[in-house]
């Protein structure tokens, strides 16, 4: 009981430490100024009267989603002896490998600016600033000659480091008869089986209504969406952020899907200077949960010396060739620039950088590469063996869906229907879950074809799926 | 001078132990990292009286570090387990025995490091032993018992004395207690602050200069 209690304690103490330094702190602040003027507020029960008037306001409800989203975002305390590594990452062989892919872009990267003669950053010549002044309005139709720059990474070469990711404490030997996996992944991380990924994914039942499913023109309407709509209109109303989060597990009406995105994610409704990601410094902050780490660099001519490090880029992000698909299916969501921005940026703070760093986290990539090939060898065995056989790994195929949460590869709607999921849940497993579906719904012509060419082929065009009824049936109508 | 000796006991390579022998008053908390143990199991001998011999007690039967022995989940978290949670007295400690299992065959070794052990002194101070990290594998050998070599800030020394919790309000914890761990929460990531290089976070530009040639490896 005693530790339960401290436990608790200490992990209120680190939400209150980090809501200190936000904007809602200081709106509070300057809200509990405010009221003293209000009639209903007495010397002698100052604090009952605030509270209270914080209650009827809205205000506390604002307070009670920050904390919700603190507790969605941070991972608990851990022991106060643990480094702040072991918070980005605990196990130390996983760290070590982030670090030397890391090392791995920024050669490459130096190596692209020594080539080109280009440097990393600096400030324009005073010509150039002139004329870009001169054509600020036009700036969208003139493009830089980018055909000598190449992309600093794929999500192949990303792949490569992943199989070849070893536990050096791991028994890699001749024990294979007790645990085979004949996967590409050899790291043994704890993924969930079917029964646990049915009681984690309750809501995705057959017995509960799903958009996606139950809102199809041929089911009337009465029997789920009407009321699904008004519920959701209602969650709304009533600005509740863990409802949301709650009630999007069955999927979000379009009419409402930007509004309740930005509730769960907890955007504020101040107009932000929009940035360009790269320059957001405040990105920087996901750096204590990230397994990654910043670059760094010093300022010309000052190497080693700390007062001369910064960061580069400002935001400490280096994208990757296709790192735009993160934001493109934002775009139908979100006109205002400033919302789509801060839309996306939290979206990258709490779920898309897990896909391209190393770690052990289950939403980790690495998670769900091995979440995927363990599904697919335990409930398809038959299709993961053919597929091994003619050198057509199945991660091969699906790891570049599940790196870009699949975003450019499923029709806009269907992929908005699985990011409500991926916010409803918290977790990017959805993304695993559903490759495993995807296969399990092609595996007749996949057990037909005989290289890995054909079954590329049979697996390119996944624009004409339906996400949920796929999911549904993969995880609680099929008989395992 | 306190020695303590990890061994390997019997044939069965899935199990280790070590004692150490002490002359504690009353043992608060243990603390460690864990690297790859799945149940730790935890004996002391206690000083009863002159006339009769001082047995070995289990305090802790089977506390499961992973729980699931054959993957990565807790196998190199840091754990501590406080007096509380000892199925005996933990008072007049002479001995303490730590024995390590893991049944899965997928591991090549496992073991605890950073093994700190504080004790409720009669000052109220708490002593600590620190044990050199990353024991081997097999074997036998011993080591000598370090006295600190850190300053640590004083929460850490001090243990947080058990006492009595104030009247729990609708289930919350009472506010003074939080403000004090708040303290603790400042004091620690004061602590982590020092340790990291001054670079300030957020800053992309020094004096408005932000020309950059190449990224730094280090």
């Amino acid at each position: 009981m005693l530790q339960e209690e401290s436990d608790l304690a200490l992990i209120i103490a680190q939400i209150v430490q980090k809501l200190k330094g936000s904007n809602l702190y200081a709106q509070l602040e300057r809200q509990a100024w405010a009221s003293l003027q209000r009639p209903e507020i007495k010397l002698e029960s100052l604090k009952e009267d605030i509270k209270e008037f914080f209650k009827i306001s809205g205000w506390e409800k604002k307070l009670q989603n920050a904390v919700y989203s603190e507790l969605n975002v941070f991972p608990l305390p851990s022991h106060p002896a643990a480094p702040p590594e072991h918070l980005k990452e605990p196990l130390v062989y996983m760290r070590k490998a982030q670090g030397s892919w890391e090392k791995r872009i920024l050669k490459s990267l130096n190596s692209m600016c020594t080539e080109l003669s280009i440097p990393l950053a600096r400030k324009r010549p005073v010509g150039e600033q002139k004329e870009l002044l001169n054509k600020w309005n036009e700036m969208g139709t003139d493009e830089p000659d980018l055909s000598l720059f190449r992309p600093v990474y794929a999500p192949k070469d990303f792949l490569e480091v992943l199989i070849n990711l070893r536990n050096p404490n791991y028994e890699n030997g001749d024990s294979h008869s007790f645990r085979t996996h004949l996967g590409l992944i050899q790291v043994p991380l704890k993924v969930k089986d079917i029964p646990e990924l049915k009681e984690f994914f309750v809501e995705l039942g057959l017995t509960a209504g799903q958009l996606g499913i139950d809102d199809s023109t041929q089911v009337p309407p009465e029997l789920f969406e009407n009321e699904h709509v008004r519920i959701g209109q209602k969650v709304l109303s009533e600005q509740d952020s863990a409802a949301a989060q709650q009630y999007i597990r069955q999927g979000s009406p379009t009419a409402l899907r930007a509004e309740l995105w930005a509730l769960i994610l907890n955007i504020s409704s101040q107009p932000e200077v929009l940035l360009c990601f790269s320059r957001d410094t405040s990105v920087l902050g996901h750096f204590a949960y990230n397994s990654a780490s910043p670059p760094k660099s010093y300022i010309r001519g000052k190497l080693g010396l700390e007062e001369y490090a910064v960061f580069y880029p400002p935001n400490g992000v280096i994208p990757f060739h296709g790192f735009s698909m993160y934001v493109a299916p934002l775009c139908f969501l979100y006109h205002e620039p400033s919302k789509l921005y801060q839309i996306f940026r939290e979206m990258y703070v709490r779920f898309f950088f897990r896909l391209h760093s190393i770690s052990s986290h289950p939403s980790g990539i690495v998670s769900l590469c091995l979440l995927f090939e363990t599904l697919l060898q335990t409930y398809l065995p038959q299709l993961f063996y053919h597929l091994r056989e003619i050198g057509a790994q199945p991660l091969r195929i699906s790891f570049k869906w599940m790196v870009r949460a699949f975003s450019g590869y499923l029709a806009t709607d269907q992929l908005l229907l699985l990011w409500d999921r991926i916010l409803g849940y918290n977790s990017l497993e959805i993304l695993a879950v559903l490759a495993a579906a995807v296969f399990a719904f092609r595996a007749v012509n996949l057990m037909e074809v005989t290289s890995l060419a054909a079954a590329e082929a049979v697996l390119a065009d996944l624009s004409t799926l339906k996400v949920m009824p796929l999911l549904q049936i993969f995880l609680f109508a099929t008989v395992t | 001078m306190p020695r303590m000796a990890l061994t390997r006991k019997c044939r069965d390579s899935r199990l280790g132990a070590g004692s150490t022998v002490l002359n504690l008053i009353e043992l608060q908390e243990i603390m460690f990292k864990n690297y790859y143990t799945a149940f730790l199991t935890i004996r002391v001998r206690q000083h009863t009286s002159t006339h009769t011999p001082a047995k070995w007690v289990t305090c802790l039967r089977d506390y499961c570090l992973m729980p699931d022995p054959h993957s990565e989940e807790g196998a190199q978290e840091y754990v501590s387990l406080f007096k509380h949670q000892m199925l005996c007295d933990m008072g007049k400690v002479l001995e303490l025995r730590l024995i390590l299992r893991q049944p899965s065959p997928l591991w090549l070794s496992f073991t605890v490091e950073e093994l700190q052990i504080y004790q409720q002194g009669p000052k109220d101070l708490g002593i600590w032993f620190q044990v050199s990290p990353t024991l081997p594998a097999s074997g036998q050998y011993a080591f000598a018992l370090q006295s600190p070599s850190m300053t640590f800030p004083k929460w850490l020394s001090h243990p947080v004395p058990c006492e009595q919790p104030a009247p729990l309000l609708e289930g919350l914890p009472d506010p003074s207690r939080v403000s004090s761990e708040v303290q603790q929460m400042w004091a620690l990531t004061e602590m982590i602050r020092a340790s990291h290089t001054s670079t300030r976070i957020g800053r992309f530009d020094v004096d408005g200069c932000y020309d950059l040639n190449l990224l730094s490896y280090t």
